[in-house]
């Protein structure tokens, strides 16, 4: 305990003693420079507020994703040029096109669960009395980290020889109707469709969310006068309601994209991408921190930038345009 | 309000009955929950029972025990987990708080200056920066590695020093400011942005300089931009792995929680009795947060969904 405290103090104290700093050097130079005052003030105010955002952008993103870019035209120690041999690699590598099948199913599943599921609970949710008790814990999960929220799929999918005691929820219902329980890790290709769920499980309610406030945002009268002209049930929604909101549920949709082809924590937390679970972005980062290979390593980032890129600017794009509207 | 009222109770709007909504809703809030719940029970269940006892046969036959808990904070048998995992906690404070900050008070500064602070070229500026949304974390990581390790060198030129952060708090701290700035920066544009204008007029009418209006009218009016943003940020970094796994070393020195309880994963026997209350150590944190502060957590989530 003892020695707990002792190591602890001195985190604190760095900790502390840098937002202090931090603050410190920001109130010095707000003083400094608010004394200055004719011509200069502006330029001088203008630096200060700007420049570090700009520096650190440029040391952080900028400078650090040409190199990349330059890296994956270049050898696992990066002292030499390969041209596009990283690239070729892909193309004939067996793993790597597991990798890029298992992407495939990642961004065709995921995404259409997340927004389809939060669609139907939204519109559910608009017809039910104390709607925000079921709301709050539907959209709990996006609280929990992808670490956490596979260590609790972890335990649902938990099993034991078949002549054990089942402690998994999965092998247990698996048991209860009756099928033999499996390993479900190691059966390919449903542990990947596992691994999807816990991704679902944690997405879900921020599309719900989100559709649920573009459902209440579809002005009253709109409907009541359609319902007036007889259009009632899922006519009204097809026709009225679903075209209001569709910009939002593709947005939902697009998001799910972009998670589902970043997705690392999940795979590498369940599986570490075995047992043909693996994806690109545990791939990358395998190729560089395990096998210290940082031109294939670089040359993923680029095809997940690539892939990333599109689907990014509709989504900004559609994002801006809604909030112009409102 | 009237219309609203005859709509809900207008047969015609309903795609399902409230009734079906009714249980279709608590069923799914139901199944959604389970998992944490079994978590949370299995977290309080002994070292024996957690392998021969289902979760939920424990809960109609309650032995409960803290013993997971001690044994994942304190330490103990297990080798993993020698020192237990109240360091790598006390990292994930230290990590967050500061890489929370940071990059809140510098983009707010930025936000401010193209906002408010007009020039040539600060349209573009703002479109470049809102454009560097789109760069995944993965562009970035091995680049940056090496400059702080290695520095950066121009042929045998040293441009830059080797920084000698990696695997110091400061070495996880930079890469969470920098990649937090484009959203935040945007996102807090927008906010500061719709500020009324004839309150900074006349504040510089009144003989403010850009630094007082920042403090005494910017800053006040932003807390509720800035509290959703900064919830977001403190979520981000205190649930990441990629950023802790690449740039702090897995020691109880400076390895967030979450990453540790990462490396667990695998391990069984005693190791899983850790793993269960390890992991509600770790997301007690951010489901505080969230109940306690959900309003601004939702629109922090939603705004940064683009990330």
């Amino acid at each position: 305990m003892s020695e707990f405290i002792s190591t602890t103090i001195p985190k604190f104290t760095s900790v502390f003693s840098s937002i202090g700093l931090f603050f410190l050097v920001l109130a010095v130079l707000f003083a400094i420079a608010g004394r200055a005052n004719g011509k200069k003030a502006r330029p001088i105010a203008l630096v200060i507020f700007l420049a570090p955002a700009l520096i650190l952008l440029f040391a952080g993103l900028i400078i650090p994703a040409i190199r990349t870019l330059l890296f994956s035209f270049m050898n696992p120690d990066s002292n030499g040029w390969v041209g596009f041999d990283n690239y070729y690699w892909m193309t004939q590598d067996p793993n790597i096109r597991t990798i890029m099948v298992n992407t495939i199913l990642w961004i065709l599943v995921v995404p259409i669960f997340t927004a389809a599921l939060g669609l139907l609970l939204a519109i559910m949710l608009d017809r039910i009395k104390h709607e925000s008790i079921p709301k709050s814990l539907l959209f709990m999960p996006m609280a929990i980290s992808f670490v956490g929220a596979s260590i609790i799929f972890k335990f649902v999918y938990e099993y034991n020889e078949p002549d054990e005691v089942q402690i998994g929820l999965l092998s247990t219902i698996v048991k209860f109707l009756g099928a033999t329980p499996s390993d479900w890790m190691l059966s390919k290709p449903l542990n990947t469709f596992l691994l999807m769920i816990i991704y679902v499980w944690t997405q879900m309610g921020f599309g719900m969310v989100i559709l649920s406030a573009a459902i209440k945002a579809v002005p009253s009268d709109i409907v009541e006068a359609s319902s007036l002209d007889g259009a009632s049930g899922w006519r009204l929604f097809r026709n009225i309601t679903f075209p209001m909101i569709k910009g939002t549920f593709i947005v939902v949709l697009a998001t799910g994209v972009v998670g589902a082809l970043k997705v690392f924590d999940i795979v590498r937390t369940m599986t570490g991408g075995n047992f043909s679970t693996n994806v690109l972005a545990n791939e990358m980062y395998s190729q560089v921190f395990v096998q210290f290979d940082t031109g294939k390593g670089s040359a993923l980032a680029i095809v997940l930038f690539l892939l990333v890129t599109p689907i990014l600017v509709f989504n900004i794009q559609s994002l801006r345009k809604e909030r112009a509207h409102s | 309000m009237s219309n609203l009222k005859i709509a809900n109770h207008n047969p015609g709007r309903k795609l399902f009955s409230s009734k079906i909504a009714t249980v279709v809703v608590w069923v799914t809030t139901v199944i959604w929950t389970i998992p944490t719940l079994g978590l949370l029970v299995t977290s309080f269940k002994g070292d024996k029972d957690i392998v021969n006892e289902p979760w939920w046969v424990s809960l109609f036959n309650p032995k409960f025990t803290l013993s997971s808990y001690k044994g994942v904070l304190f330490g103990g048998d297990s080798e993993s987990l020698s020192t237990g995992i109240l360091p790598y906690f006390i990292n994930s404070i230290a990590i967050t708080l500061p890489a929370t900050i940071f990059p809140i008070v510098i983009a707010t500064m930025a936000a401010y200056a193209l906002a408010w602070i007009r020039f040539r070229g600060s349209d573009f500026i703002f479109f470049f920066i809102f454009a560097l949304q789109i760069v995944p974390l993965q562009m970035s990581l091995i680049p940056l590695l090496l400059l702080f390790t290695g520095g950066a060198h121009i042929g045998s030129v040293t441009v830059f020093p080797a920084l000698g952060i990696a695997g110091d708090f400061a070495g996880i701290w930079l890469p969470h400011t920098m990649f937090a700035l484009p959203l935040a920066i945007y996102l807090l544009h927008n906010f500061i942005a719709s500020l009324p204008r004839d309150l900074m007029e006349a504040a510089h009418v009144d003989g403010a300089n850009h630094f007082k209006v920042f403090r005494m009218i910017v800053l006040p009016l932003s807390i509720p931009g800035i509290a959703a943003i900064a919830i977001f940020q403190f979520l981000w970094v205190w649930n990441d792995l990629l950023v802790a796994l690449t740039f702090a070393s897995g020691t109880e020195e400076v390895a967030p929680i979450n990453s540790k309880l990462a490396s667990l994963v695998g391990q069984y026997g005693s190791g899983y009795t850790q793993l269960s209350a390890g992991a509600f150590i770790t997301i007690a944190v951010p489901l505080i947060v969230f109940f306690s502060l959900q309003r601004y957590f939702v629109r922090g989530l939603l705004a940064g969904s683009v990330k």
